[in-house]
């Protein structure tokens, strides 16, 4: 007998399967014991993350005393009883199941992409006779459009259900549903319309024939011809375990790799189908240089030795302060290593890699690793959360996922945000406040708390002294305070709002009085590994104090400076204000872009191209919000003659003579610096600093977060994903209607909206949710990339 | 004595005229040389050589870009890329058969679901090029259209054994 020593002895009961003894949970399925136990018994509609549903009837058991087969998915294990898996009866109705199943399931396997794994298809195999009895005519029905990253067959479905319970219960919305009954039972969405959830993609994976199946994938390549490589997805902070598939060293298509710690077993469409933009136009193939205005393809040599010339000429005429470095949060932990050696080695300091932040106030304070505070796992055992300025369903699409779950399950889950965002569970409470009024509104919670008087910094206690606090804010302290395990976070929103160092404060300040954990939700795949591989103009590897302190990215790019080195960088995408980046890099002398891509306005900037593979065409490491290492290695062929950055550094740091650049291999990289970060904490409590006064004024206030799909440069190219609806309404200009009629505009209007110098014409929608004063016009689109500052005044006139 | 009798042998050239004996009987016995290529050997239905891609009556190509063929293909001779054509339906865009590597097994027409790759009676070929060994789906559509009526022959006599 196999005891379980996860099971407490006061909850176990002993039953037998196939004449073996196991040790069960009570209450538990006879499915979920056999599963554990190595025992398979065939199944369509039981998940495991799902709830149980019990209509294919494909997993029938015969239990002993039991004159019928029972199905193993929805029958409790009692002690004592006897389960065979394999007997005359079982295998009887699981047979018989099986040519019902098949009676309307047409047999066009050779057409259908599911054909090589399909669950059905397997187990046909095994239970399905070799010769059809059914003379009739089978059922056909119609195909339905449910989006773009989306195929259907619906003829092949067999009704399990799974699709719609997944989109239920994990993505929180009832998207799909079934009509009529019996044959006549369909799945669709009743109405035709895209499907909206940002994990819209894992019906795929739940889908056990080809009924759903992945559109961009459609008909490109056969289960069997394609190679299987674990590695990260390069999206958001989760680093959600993936395997990457490729066909002759190209990336066909992406689908989750479970790990119960990270990502379960699901995946966010963002991380699924962004491969799309790994083979754009855009794709930079050979280095290239500008020569007198032209560019021309030539070899590496001659690239790295313009980029090394270039700089030289800029840092012996104007000095190593007019260098500035800019690298992408989404770029590996040794590439971050690298660069950042690269720069100290050649003098230069300025370089970072928060290009969405504004306030950078308090950073000589900032802990060595800020992060999510707590595992990601630990999100789902939550009593209360406070999530500070995150449309986090969006942002973190899995962290959004674990919330949810803890808010299912009774947690009280807050928002203060400038949008009253969607969420698909019951928010306790929430309160919406442009984001000029997000500090007060914070500090009204604060000011809920007695002990919170003689916290923080002097500009806190003011802050907190002069707020008062409504309802919703005191409902909020409440719960927090009376929660068990209570999280504060602060998200995107609040990390690039040009009071960050004000809002950071007070959220501690909550934290502190409410005893709960405060956390920060990083922007990008590898924010956290930069802080770590000191990727700042005021720190080193590991947090170590630097000495000169060199330009941050927002005065950098402000600044003007001589030259620039952009790693991964879209300046009027990836920036706080894009209209300054823009402006800078154009008006500097000298412009290097290491990417993998190069859009027309990097094309009209830069000096030299030097060709980078993405994360699918080298190895790396990335460090997730909860602090984890995850490494990978490239699983793809390199385009042309682009070479992983890591490399490309590496030269460069030979080229300039500098010690530290001999190593062979990102593992080398990696390990140096693992053992710098040994004391990196998951705790994010900093020292109180100085606090930014800004002050946002402005009769309206552009809201600026980012857009899921316009996160970085890859997902920008992602074309089937851009063609959702999450990338449709990205780049809308959205008002509510009392703002509307103040600005004496409509829906459909078209207005010009500026911000300094930098404007754009776009069409007014109207969009209730957002707040008065204010305009939600996200970054990282292309309307955006001709906008100034992400969050500010800004004024809009109609046309 | 054996070695006397070897010496009479080969005093009187007895193998010789052995031998003399059989080309004289085959000097007046009917021919059986086949005058290649004006006269050609038969061939059976099921003879396995240039291969072909088929349509239907109404001029629509069969495959359906199903892949089997390339997988069951044992000398990894078939490359085939795929996507959905305009229609909706699911098609090959490059189907290549390397003939240097195939081995002519006959696996690939065995494995198509919907009788479209075929080996014909044609043996007759040659490639003077470079690169002539590949044939592209252009050319072994064409080889189809050419001889449909024989391959479709040679499936309806070998159908009752399918």
């Amino acid at each position: 007998m196999s005891a379980r020593p996860d099971i407490p002895a006061d909850n176990a009961v002993n039953i037998e399967i196939d004449g073996q003894t196991y040790q069960a949970r009570k209450g538990a399925m006879i499915i979920e014991v056999a599963d554990a136990a190595g025992i398979s018994i065939p199944r369509f509609c039981y998940h495991k993350k799902l709830s149980v549903a019990a209509n294919c009837r494909m997993c029938m058991v015969e239990v002993e005393n039991v004159p019928k087969p029972l199905p193993a998915c929805a029958t409790p294990v009692a002690d004592g009883m006897k389960i065979f898996t394999k007997s005359a009866i079982a295998t009887g109705g699981q047979k018989a199941v099986m040519e019902f199943l098949l009676i309307n399931h047409p047999l066009d396997c050779p057409i259908c992409d599911q054909g090589g794994e399909c669950e059905l298809q397997d187990l046909a195999l095994g239970y399905g006779r070799d010769v059809s009895r059914f003379a009739e005519s089978k059922r056909v029905v119609k195909d339905k459009y449910i989006g773009p990253l989306i195929a259907t067959d619906m003829t092949r479905c067999i009704h399990c259900t799974r699709c719609i319970r997944m989109l239920r219960e994990v993505a929180g919305k009832m998207e799909l549903g079934a009509t009529g009954r019996g044959e006549n039972m369909e799945i669709g969405t009743y109405i035709e319309k895209s499907l909206e959830s940002e994990l819209s993609g894992n019906v795929i994976d739940v889908c056990p024939v080809g009924a759903l199946t992945s559109r961009p994938f459609r008909f490109k390549a056969r289960a069997w011809e394609l190679q299987q490589h674990a590695t990260i997805a390069p999206h958001d902070a989760v680093g959600s375990n993936i395997f990457v598939h490729t066909r002759r060293g190209q990336v066909m298509r992406v689908v989750p790799r479970e790990n119960e710690d990270v990502n379960e077993v699901w995946l966010s469409d963002r991380d699924r189908f962004s491969y799309e933009g790994l083979y754009s136009d855009d794709r930079v193939s050979t280095p290239m240089i500008k020569v007198d205005g032209n560019w021309q393809d030539t070899d590496w040599e001659t690239a790295l030795q313009a980029t090394v010339d270039g700089l030289k000429k800029t840092l012996d005429a104007r000095g190593a302060d007019q260098v500035g470095m800019l690298v992408s949060p989404t770029a590996t932990l040794e590439e971050m290593s690298l660069i950042q050696a690269l720069a100290r080695g050649i003098g230069v300091s300025n370089i970072d890699h928060r290009l969405r932040q504004s306030d950078f106030t308090d950073q000589q304070q900032a802990p060595m690793m800020p992060s999510l505070g707590l595992p990601l796992a630990a999100i789902e055992t939550l009593d209360a959360a406070l999530v500070i300025g995150s449309n986090i369903r969006k942002d973190q699409p899995i962290i959004g996922h674990r919330l949810r779950k803890a808010a299912v399950a009774g947690a009280k889950v807050m928002f203060v945000n400038p949008v009253d965002y969607e969420f698909l569970f019951d928010v306790h409470a929430k309160a919406i406040a442009a984001p000029a009024q997000l500090a007060a509104t914070l500090a009204g919670i604060a000011a809920c708390y007695p002990d919170a008087a003689g916290k923080g910094s002097d500009a806190v206690k003011t802050a907190i002294g002069n707020a008062s606090s409504d309802e919703n804010q005191r409902k909020i302290a409440a719960a927090l305070k009376d929660a068990d395990k209570a999280m504060v976070v602060l998200g995107n929103v609040a990390t690039s709002h040009p009071q960050y160092s004000l809002l950071r404060a007070l959220a501690q300040v909550i934290a502190d009085c409410s005893g709960a954990t405060l956390g920060l939700l990083p922007e990008a795949a590898n924010t956290v590994g930069g802080w770590l591989a000191g990727v700042l103009p005021h720190r080193g590897p590991a947090g170590t104090s630097v000495e000169t302190v060199g330009l941050n990215a927002s005065d950098m790019l402000s600044a003007r400076l001589a030259a620039y080195v952009l790693f991964n960088v879209e300046p009027a995408n990836d920036c706080f204000d894009a209209a300054a980046a823009s402006a800078a890099v154009e008006a500097a002398d000298f412009v290097v872009s290491i990417s993998p891509f190069a859009s027309d306005a990097t094309r009209a900037f830069a000096d030299v191209l030097l060709p980078i593979g993405p994360f699918t065409e080298t190895s790396g490491t990335f460090v997730n919000a909860e602090g984890r290492w995850q490494g990978f290695a490239g699983v793809a062929s390199p385009v042309g003659d682009s070479r992983p950055g890591w490399k490309v550094l590496r030269v460069l740091g030979n080229q300039f003579d500098l010690d530290g650049f001999a190593q062979t291999g990102t593992e080398e990289i990696r390990d140096a610096l693992r053992a710098q970060c040994a004391s990196a904490a998951l705790d994010n409590r900093q020292a109180d600093g100085p606090v930014a006064d800004a002050v946002l004024a402005g009769e309206l206030e552009r809201i600026g977060d980012v857009a899921i799909l316009s996160s970085d440069s890859l997902v920008r190219r992602a074309q089937s994903l851009q063609a959702s609806p999450d990338g449709q309404v990205a780049g809308l200009l959205r008002i509510n209607s009392s703002t509307a009629d103040s600005a004496g505009v409509r829906e459909g209007y078209r207005v010009r909206v500026s911000q300094g110098d930098a404007n754009v014409d776009m069409d007014v929608s109207i969009d209730e949710r957002v707040t008065d004063g204010c305009v939600w016009l996200q970054s990282g689109t292309t309307a955006s990339a001709s906008l100034g500052a992400a969050f500010g005044p800004l004024t809009m006139e109609r046309v | 004595m054996e070695g006397f009798n070897n010496f009479l042998k080969s005093l009187f050239l007895w193998e010789l005229l052995k031998g003399m004996r059989l080309t004289g009987s085959r000097l007046f016995a009917r021919k059986i040389t086949v005058q290649y290529p004006e006269e050609k050997t038969p061939q059976s239905n099921r003879f396995r050589g240039l291969h072909a891609l088929r349509r239907y009556p109404n001029g629509e190509e069969r495959c359906i870009a199903c892949k089997l063929c390339e997988a069951v293909c044992p000398a990894l001779a078939i490359t085939i890329e795929a996507e959905e054509r305009e229609d909706g339906t699911r098609r090959t865009t490059r189907y290549d058969i390397d003939l240097f590597k195939c081995i002519y097994c006959g696996f690939c027409e065995e494995s198509c679901p919907v009788d479209s790759i075929v080996e014909t009676r044609v043996y007759e070929y040659a490639f003077e090029n470079r690169g002539e060994n590949i044939m592209t789906k252009d050319m072994l559509l064409a080889v189809g259209d050419r001889h449909e009526q024989q391959i479709a022959a040679d499936r309806q006599q070998d159908a009752r054994f399918r």
